[in-house]
């Protein structure tokens, strides 16, 4: 007997028996459907924090003011603004990996426009800052050398701050003013989107680090060279460990720190802390993936007590067919079929509710999924190996049967 | 032409049953030629039964040797014996044993099936076999909506859909009245007119009656063997029973 007439044999049995049969898929097509939704919920997470990635740049380094110990005493993260402007320059000046260096100062103030007002964030900065953070100009154009030297009143507006000072009108050109002083608007960044840490990042202003300092922030002198922070781009041949350790080295020997002494700043590699977040939602798409395995392989032992129950019921079936000239291995090749058909069936299924179930989270849930075709492929295969594992045992019992005492079973 | 289809030499079979052995044959010498109607007869646990199936090849005997048409069979592997049940044997049980839920017509075609028969040839030999049996009316009706002598028709259907050389029947009429039975033992008398050979079980002494040797089997062995010149013709009893009732 060919599989071809085995396949047709089995799906008779399979019909015959059609309630049973649908239960015994279920397992399988929830395992399948788990294991694709699962994978393409893991995914989408995945794709989400490689495109943050992207939009941060993919080789960015943040260099940040560390603690300093002032006679004993170590004091905090940011007690003291160790970095200078010059830090900035000399990064961008010194070390050939670095493609863009800029520093940022941070300050927080109302904006008016018209008769509209918004309490935001702003950042006094460089052209260099826009480059290292691969921000670019939705409309409008962005401040340049000249803007920095003479310190000039220009702004540059993220999204959300566009939308609830401007609403739908052009904010380009329009003056607007950042904690009583008035500025011009001269550009409006593109948007970023949330932050990883659920900030949004379009509820921002740019301008000029000179102008921050002078006109805005109104600094004491003591503070005048100091920033919050820099951002560093790495050239995109670089090797960013090389370029962190010569960024290093480089403070180092300009905040004149003995060998003995920590370091007074801190070097982030924000990609590198993307890049690890990747790797645990990596980790954690196996992990559903693997606990939505147990529901298959569930499943698996469901056709297995099913073809068992099926074999101890059509003993007498065997029987015949042994008598009629069946041989060990058709009899075996025909409860096999059954049992990878019964899998293959539900396998299929399995894929229509994954798919449609996936399409649904990321509807309702509205979170990013991102469906694999090795994810179905992978999904399948193993429910149809699952079927013959868990289809072997009873279908070699089938097979092994004494034809007499077959015909004799009551 | 009368040649030996079925030798046995001291065929024997034990069986261990609750750790002790039954001897089931003790030494069973027999020939049958071919175009033989014999039936068998003795009563429960005279061994008839296991005879039987280890003349259907369904099992194998622990002593002795079996040829059959002149093939040693008595040591010959499981695929072996599952090939010559389907080439050379015919089986018709007294529960029919057709499959449920399928259709006549398959049912028949089933030793095809095995026998390696494409779909098209299988499906026209089976429907001319039906219709020999006088069921071409019914090819694809389920066993569940035939009476009992359409269900053993249609085993007998497909107990002869190979051309095998040997017909074996255990207790074929036992399931039947005694009208369906005649029909049965006439179809299966028509079958050996024809030349077929015929085995039958039967512990009934009006069923043995239609066959033209007898043999009886008593606590594993043969206690008698007799040749009876003139069988009970069915087709005759069913139609002297048709004048009765008209």
């Amino acid at each position: 007997m060919n599989v071809l007439a085995s396949m047709r044999t089995a799906l008779r049995a399979l019909r015959v028996n059609l309630l049973r049969s649908s239960l015994t898929m279920l397992g399988i097509i929830i395992g399948v459907a788990a294991v694709i939704t699962m994978i393409a919920v893991g995914a989408g997470a995945q794709a989400r924090i490689a495109e943050q990635i992207k939009s941060l740049g993919s080789n960015l380094i943040i260099v940040l003011p560390g603690s300093v110990t002032s006679g004993g005493v170590r004091m905090g993260f940011g007690s003291q603004s160790t970095l200078t402007e010059e830090d900035a320059y000399a990064i961008q000046r010194e070390i050939l990996e670095v493609q863009a260096s800029g520093p940022a100062v941070r300050g927080t103030g109302q904006v008016v426009a018209g008769n509209a007002n918004w309490s935001t964030v702003f950042y006094g900065t460089t052209p260099e800052y826009l480059e290292a953070r691969r921000w670019a100009i939705a409309s409008g154009k962005a401040f340049d050398a000249a803007d920095l030297a003479g310190a000039t009143k220009v702004a540059l507006i993220g999204q959300t701050v566009a939308n609830a000072l401007f609403g739908d009108t052009d904010p380009v050109e329009q003056p607007i003013r950042i904690r009583k002083v008035p500025f011009t608007v001269i550009g409006v960044l593109e948007r970023k989107g949330q932050s990883l840490m659920g900030q949004d990042q379009d509820d921002v202003i740019l301008m000029p680090i000179s102008t921050a300092r002078k006109r805005v922030l109104g600094q004491s002198q003591a503070k005048l060279r100091t920033i919050g922070s820099i951002s560093v781009k790495i050239r995109d041949d670089a090797d960013i460990t090389d370029a962190e350790n010569e960024i290093r080295s480089l403070l180092r020997q300009r905040h004149r720190l003995q060998s003995h002494q920590d370091d007074d700043f801190f070097v982030r590699n924000l990609s590198e802390v993307l890049q690890t977040q990747e790797q645990s939602s990596q980790v954690l798409t196996l992990l559903l993936a693997a606990v939505a395995s147990v529901s298959l392989l569930v499943g698996g032992i469901g056709i297995m007590n099913i073809m068992l129950v099926s074999v101890t019921e059509r003993t007498r079936e065997i029987g015949l067919r042994m008598a009629v000239g069946a041989r060990g291995r058709d009899i075996l090749l025909q409860f096999l079929v059954e049992a990878v058909t019964l899998a293959i069936i539900g396998g299929l299924l399995g894929i229509a509710l994954g798919v449609s179930g996936s399409y649904a989270i990321g509807y309702f849930a509205e979170w990013r999924i991102a469906l694999k075709a090795e994810a179905i492929v992978l999904a399948v295969s193993f429910a149809g190996a699952i079927g013959v594992f868990f289809g072997f045992y009873p279908a070699r019992k089938a097979s092994r049967l004494l034809p007499i005492e077959a015909l004799r079973y009551e | 032409m009368e040649q030996p289809l079925i030798v046995t030499r001291e065929l024997s079979k034990d069986y261990l049953l609750d750790g002790y052995v039954v001897h089931a044959l003790r030494g069973v010498s027999l020939t049958i030629n071919a175009g033989e109607f014999v039936a068998i007869m003795g009563p429960s646990g005279s061994g008839k039964s296991t005879f039987m199936n280890l003349l259907g090849c369904l099992d194998s005997p622990s002593g002795g040797d079996y040829f059959l048409a002149g093939e040693k069979v008595s040591q010959l592997s499981g695929d072996a014996l599952a090939a010559i049940r389907n080439r050379r044997i015919g089986f018709v049980f007294q529960n029919f044993n057709l499959l449920p839920r399928t259709s006549a017509l398959e049912n028949v075609e089933l030793p095809l099936l095995y026998g390696g028969c494409a779909a098209p040839e299988r499906r026209s030999r089976a429907a001319e076999r039906l219709a020999a049996v006088g069921l071409a009316e019914r090819v694809h009706h389920l066993p569940s909506q035939l009476s009992g002598g359409q269900q053993q028709r249609v085993a007998i259907a497909r107990a002869l859909i190979n051309h095998p050389v040997l017909i074996l029947a255990d207790e074929p009429t036992g399931a039947l009245d005694t009208r369906t039975s005649a029909e049965v033992m006439a179809l299966l008398q028509r079958l050996n007119r024809d030349g077929m050979t015929v085995v039958l079980v039967t512990h009934e002494r009006d069923i043995a009656a239609f066959a033209s040797r007898v043999i009886s089997f008593r606590d594993g062995k043969v206690v008698d063997d007799q040749r009876n010149a003139r069988p009970a013709d069915a087709q005759a009893l069913l139609a002297q029973a048709e004048e009765q009732a008209a």
